[in-house]
């Protein structure tokens, strides 16, 4: 068909241009002015997942473009389908994955008629998109589906909205698929200036105490390589944030874990006295930074990013070299030798026998969330665990050593409980030879357990373990060291049996109360090959520990391990 | 500190959305924001007025950059730009104080531009201060209405911010 012309409806054209893309699959929910579409999908090649709620449909094309590093696609109806996507696309935007969101609209001439479901989603939505467009003609649709995959996949990649009127998907059009994108106010950097990846060299030689603080860009840089082969060229230990996690081997020797709130105390000390701080593909969140004007105080800081906005924004740099970090960690390594890290490493070492991240072991058999983790971790090494928000969140960033990029999915910017399990549902899709293990509470799980319908009636076998402690932990945590124990709206004991909800969705419910049936539920979940669900019964008021208070500098950290 | 910022955007619906919601989200002050066709009638140029410091305004300008309709961002340093707006004034006037106030107009190079029994309105284009002064004359006569356009910008020479 290429070259030719073909005359077709907006609709069956959207799927060519998808076709075209190379997408396989769609995660959605039909709706009255979706119809058009929907009858092109009844006979197409590409897979189409039906969730239970269009949240979920936005959070499974991330978990899809996290689990791959492809672009995800999620489909709604206008309106409430529209609206209803938003907080997944603005998770997408926040932590910066690729997705591309079609929405239906009501047909043109109603829009701006406050037609019955009738949203103004573009509208909405600029905030927390990349960019966003309202197809107007047939006749752009091709351009602009070409536009908005270039636009969401490149760059510092986000999400990108397409808004189709009605109208336009039964319009008729002669199509062809552009073979190039032309945007004239959109060229991102990708090689990083030379002179200055050599300054950065320069000062790295220079440097006694060097830190690597490296996130979420260098797995959508696919920079993790690299990564590796220049902290162990200059020899500089490596804290990796939460959205960062796989991209430096958990299991390395110079690997430090995660920095700030509830990071290790050797990472945080290591920023703290570090005299150059190498930053790679993050952006100084506060969550990491805790008070700012006290982080990493006396060092320099060689701040390497796609995104030209991130450098300077929160933290003032020295070295800002904007590029693609798979491109300057390669030149990087060409020219830097190895820093005089010696007794430094040694030091950290030393911090990381004094420091170790850790948890009181249970008198009895009550079974410790961390414990699960290990476990997790022993059983499935190469699963890729996706979480939900919350303290479970922090503990599968702590205990479990990953050690393959793309092999940990989380929100991290926008925080967004209900996040994991549709975004677990994403990765099986993309990556059915994985064990995909959502790590979730018994709280977050409740956001969005209404997808356990997809994943029977799709078998899709995403295993759940809800770390179940009767409440919000996070909360009420937070309530406990800083609300003298005030539990205000925390605690939903008892809220379901979730072995017989699982049950009653027709997937395997497994319930786990005693430490040495973990294992055992593990095991059984991952040997059954069937959509599992396992309630572990967890102590009640655990704490996530170690913690730096919000706006506290972050070698100022609390202990709260519980002891019995 | 306020800068001028000269922004050739694409010609496009919703634009202005785009520019002015960054501004908003990101809690940078607009002090006025102009919007008009270019040359290339595909092209739009914006011309913005926005307090801050240099870190403020090195913000402003990678925020803009990263909005895909925008296609080049310029800071136009007073010293080589030249800069106007027009306002117009009514005023109240009737014959007793009608020839003081054509004066007044006069020396500003304004201009009268509708006169009705008992009231008039001047247009005066220039820079900030010019209008500024001559709203400061025409105060006691009784400004009943004012309405300024905002400042549109240009750099001197024959290099553009679009080449």
């Amino acid at each position: 068909m290429t070259g030719s012309t073909e005359r077709m409806t907006g609709a069956r054209a959207l799927l060519e241009c998808l076709y075209r893309e190379g997408v396989d699959t769609i995660f959605g929910y039909p709706g009255g002015v979706l119809l058009p579409i929907y009858d092109e999908l009844y006979n197409s090649d590409i897979r189409h997942i039906l969730v239970r709620h269009e949240q979920a449909a936005a959070h499974a094309a991330e978990g899809y473009a996290r689990a791959t590093g492809k672009t995800g696609v999620c489909l709604a109806t206008s309106g409430p389908g529209a609206t209803n996507l938003v907080t997944g696309i603005a998770n997408a935007y926040m932590d910066s994955i690729p997705i591309v969101a079609l929405t239906g609209q009501v047909p043109s001439s109603l829009i701006g008629n406050d037609a019955f479901q009738e949203a103004n989603i573009t509208g909405i939505t600029m905030p927390i998109t990349k960019h966003n467009y309202l197809v107007q003609d047939v006749k752009e649709l091709p351009r602009i589906i070409k536009e908005a995959f270039h636009i969401a996949s490149t760059g510092r990649q986000g999400p990108v909205l397409v808004d189709l009127p009605k109208d336009i998907t039964t319009d008729m059009i002669d199509f062809s698929y552009p073979e190039k994108v032309e945007l004239r106010g959109y060229s991102p950097t990708y090689q990083g200036n030379l002179q200055q990846i050599k300054k950065a060299a320069a000062e790295i030689e220079k440097s006694n105490n060097p830190v690597i603080y490296a996130g979420g860009g260098v797995i959508s840089a696919g920079a993790s390589a690299e990564l590796r082969k220049l902290a162990e060229k200059i020899q500089a230990p490596v804290t990796t944030t939460l959205t960062g996690m796989g991209g430096f081997p958990g299991d390395h020797p110079l690997f430090m874990g995660m920095p700030g709130m509830h990071g290790t105390k050797y990472a945080n000390y290591a920023i703290q006295e570090s005299d150059l701080l190498i930053a790679v593909g993050v952006r100084f969140d506060d969550r990491v930074t805790g008070k700012i004007k006290s982080f990493a105080a006396s060092a320099k800081i060689i701040h390497i990013d796609i995104d030209p906005a991130e450098i300077s924004k929160n933290v003032k740099v020295d070295i800002p070299i904007v590029g693609d970090a798979k491109w300057i960690l390669s030149h990087l390594l060409k020219y830097t030798g190895k820093a005089r890290s010696e007794d430094w490493l040694r030091k950290i070492d030393g911090w990381k026998e004094q420091y170790p991240l850790h948890y009181i072991e249970p008198v009895g058999d009550e079974i410790k969330p961390q414990y699960i983790v290990e476990q997790i971790n022993e059983v499935c090494p190469d699963a890729i665990i996706v979480t939900e928000v919350g303290q479970h969140q922090m503990w599968a960033a702590q205990y479990f050593k990953y050690t393959e990029p793309r092999t940990f999915i989380s929100s991290g910017g926008l925080g967004t409980m209900g996040y994991g399990f549709p975004a677990a549902i994403g990765a099986k899709v993309a990556r059915p030879d994985k064990v995909v293990i959502d790590v979730s509470g018994d709280g977050s799980f409740q956001m969005n357990s209404q997808e356990m319908a997809t994943i029977v009636q799709n078998n899709i076998p995403v295993i759940i373990a809800i770390f179940n402690n009767g409440y919000l932990g996070m909360v009420r945590q937070w309530q406990e060291i800083f609300y003298e124990k005030r539990y205000s709206s925390t605690c939903i004991r008892d809220s379901v049996d979730f072995v017989k909800l699982a049950e009653a969705y027709g997937a395997l419910g497994i319930r786990a109360t005693k430490r040495d049936e973990v294992r055992p539920a593990i095991e059984r979940a991952i040997a059954s090959g069937r959509p599992t669900l396992i309630d572990f019964i967890v102590e009640c008021e655990e704490n996530v520990s170690p913690m730096v208070p919000a706006g506290a500098a972050i070698n100022e950290i609390l202990d709260l391990e519980r002891k019995e | 500190m306020r800068h001028t910022l000269s922004v050739l955007v694409e010609n496009r619906h919703g634009v202005l959305a785009r520019v002015a919601g960054m501004f908003a989200r990101r809690g940078y002050n607009i002090d006025s924001l102009t919007v008009g066709v270019t040359e290339d009638p595909t092209i739009s140029r914006m011309t913005i007025v926005v307090r801050g410091d240099d870190e403020v305004l090195e913000q402003v300008t990678k925020q803009l950059n990263k909005l895909i309709d925008v296609i080049r961002v310029s800071d136009l340093k007073a010293e080589d730009t030249v800069e106007r707006e027009m306002a117009l004034f009514k005023v109240s006037s009737d014959v007793s104080n009608r020839s003081e106030i054509m004066q007044i107009v006069d020396i500003f190079r304004a201009r009268i531009i509708d006169v009705a029994p008992k009231s008039m309105i001047i247009e005066v284009t220039g820079d900030e201060t010019k209008i500024a002064a001559l709203e400061q004359l025409l105060r006691p006569f009784g400004i009943k209405e004012m309405v300024r356009t905002g400042k549109v910008a240009l750099r001197r020479g024959a290099k553009g911010v679009s080449s």
